[in-house]
C-alpha cells in the first residue's frame, strides 16, 4: 500500500467531521471579522477615531 | 482548526495588498478633498468660538470638551497618512474575513474551491451592502458638514447594512418569487424609513466639493471590493487546498 493510499482513505473519512467544523471556523473569522471593522470603524474612543479619521471619510462610515 | 487558519491567512495577505492600494488611492482622491474641506471645518471652528455656539452639531465639534482635553491625534503629512494606511489595512483585513468566512461556507456546501471569480463577485456584494446601501441615506460627508448626531447615524447605517445583506441573500439564494419579493421589501425598508438627518444645514463648505467627494468615495471602494474579493477568494482557494495537494 502506497503513501499515497493511504492519504486518500483517511481524506475520505474528513468531510462529515469537517463539514460541522467549517461552519464554526468560518463563523468565527466573520465574528472577528466583524470586530476589527467595528472598533476601526465606529468606536466612539476619540484616539480611535482621530488614528482612523480618514478612513472612516473615505470609507462613509459615520463619522462626528 | 484548519479552515479558520486559511481564512485568516488569506485575509492577512488580501488586507495588507488591498489597504496599501487603497491608501494610494484615496492619496488621490478622498484625502485631498478632506483636506480641502478641513480649511473651511477650521474656519467655521474659529467663528464658532468668537460668537455664541448655536445649537447645531458640527462635524469634529469639540467645544463640548474642556480646553486643553483634547485628545491625541496623528500629525499632518506622513504620520497621519501612516496611521490612514494602518486603518486601511485593518479594515481590508476584518471585511476580508467576512468575505473568507462566507467562501469558505460556500465551498463546504459545493465541494468546489472558489475562483478569483467568484470574490469578485463577493466583492461586488460587499460594495453594494457595505458602501451604495447605506450611502443612499447617508452619503459620505466631508469635515465641516453639519450631520445628525452620531450614534442615530451608526444605528441607521448597521441597520441599512444587515436589511442590504439578508435582502440579497433571499434573492440569490432563495430562488422563489416570495424570497424575491421578501428581499426587494427588506432592501427597502431602511430607506423608507428614512436616516437621521438635520432639518436645517448651514455649512461653507462648497457643494461641489462635497459632490467630488461622494464620487471619489465610491470609486474607491468599488476598488476597494473589487480587489479584496478577487485577491481574499484566489489566496483562500491557495491556503484551503486539499492536504493531498500539498507537497511535504
Amino acid at each position: 500500500m502506497s503513501q499515497a493510499q493511504i492519504t486518500e482513505s483517511q481524506v475520505t473519512h474528513l468531510p462529515v467531521a469537517g463539514q460541522v467544523g467549517r461552519l464554526a471556523q468560518s463563523l468565527m473569522a466573520m465574528a472577528l471579522g466583524l470586530l476589527i471593522v467595528g472598533v476601526v470603524g465606529f468606536s466612539h474612543i476619540d484616539v480611535i477615531h482621530n488614528a482612523a479619521h480618514d478612513v472612516r471619510h473615505s470609507n462613509a462610515f459615520p463619522c462626528h | 482548526m484548519s479552515t479558520f487558519r486559511a481564512i485568516v491567512f488569506s485575509s492577512v495577505v488580501a488586507g495588507f495588498i488591498v489597504g496599501l492600494v487603497v491608501t494610494a488611492a484615496q492619496q488621490f482622491g478622498t484625502v485631498p478633498l478632506i483636506l480641502k474641506a478641513e480649511v473651511y471645518e477650521k474656519a467655521a471652528e474659529h467663528r464658532h468660538d468668537a460668537a455664541a455656539a448655536p445649537q447645531i452639531i458640527l462635524v469634529h465639534d469639540h467645544a463640548e470638551q474642556a480646553p486643553g482635553a483634547q485628545a491625541w491625534e496623528p500629525r499632518d503629512g506622513l504620520e497621519r497618512n501612516l496611521y490612514t494606511a494602518g486603518a486601511n489595512i485593518l479594515t481590508a483585513i476584518g471585511f476580508a474575513l467576512l468575505l473568507g468566512g462566507f467562501l469558505s461556507l460556500r465551498s463546504g456546501a459545493t465541494g468546489v474551491r472558489p475562483s478569483w471569480h467568484e470574490g469578485l463577485m463577493w466583492g461586488l456584494a460587499g460594495f453594494a451592502v457595505f458602501t451604495i446601501a447605506p450611502a443612499l441615506g447617508l452619503p459620505p460627508e466631508l469635515p465641516g458638514v453639519p450631520v445628525a448626531p452620531l450614534l442615530s447615524r451608526q444605528i441607521w447605517w448597521v441597520i441599512a447594512v444587515a436589511a442590504t445583506a439578508a435582502g440579497l441573500g433571499l434573492i440569490v439564494f432563495r430562488r422563489s418569487i416570495p424570497a424575491a419579493i421578501a428581499g426587494v421589501v427588506l432592501i427597502m425598508l431602511p430607506h423608507l424609513i428614512g436616516a437621521p438627518e438635520l432639518e436645517h444645514i448651514e455649512t461653507n463648505v462648497p457643494s461641489s466639493l462635497s459632490h467630488q467627494f461622494v464620487v471619489a468615495v465610491t470609486v474607491t471602494s468599488l476598488i476597494f471590493w473589487s480587489l479584496l474579493g478577487s485577491l481574499t477568494s484566489a489566496a483562500f482557494a491557495w491556503f484551503d487546498r486539499p492536504a493531498s495537494t500539498i507537497r511535504a
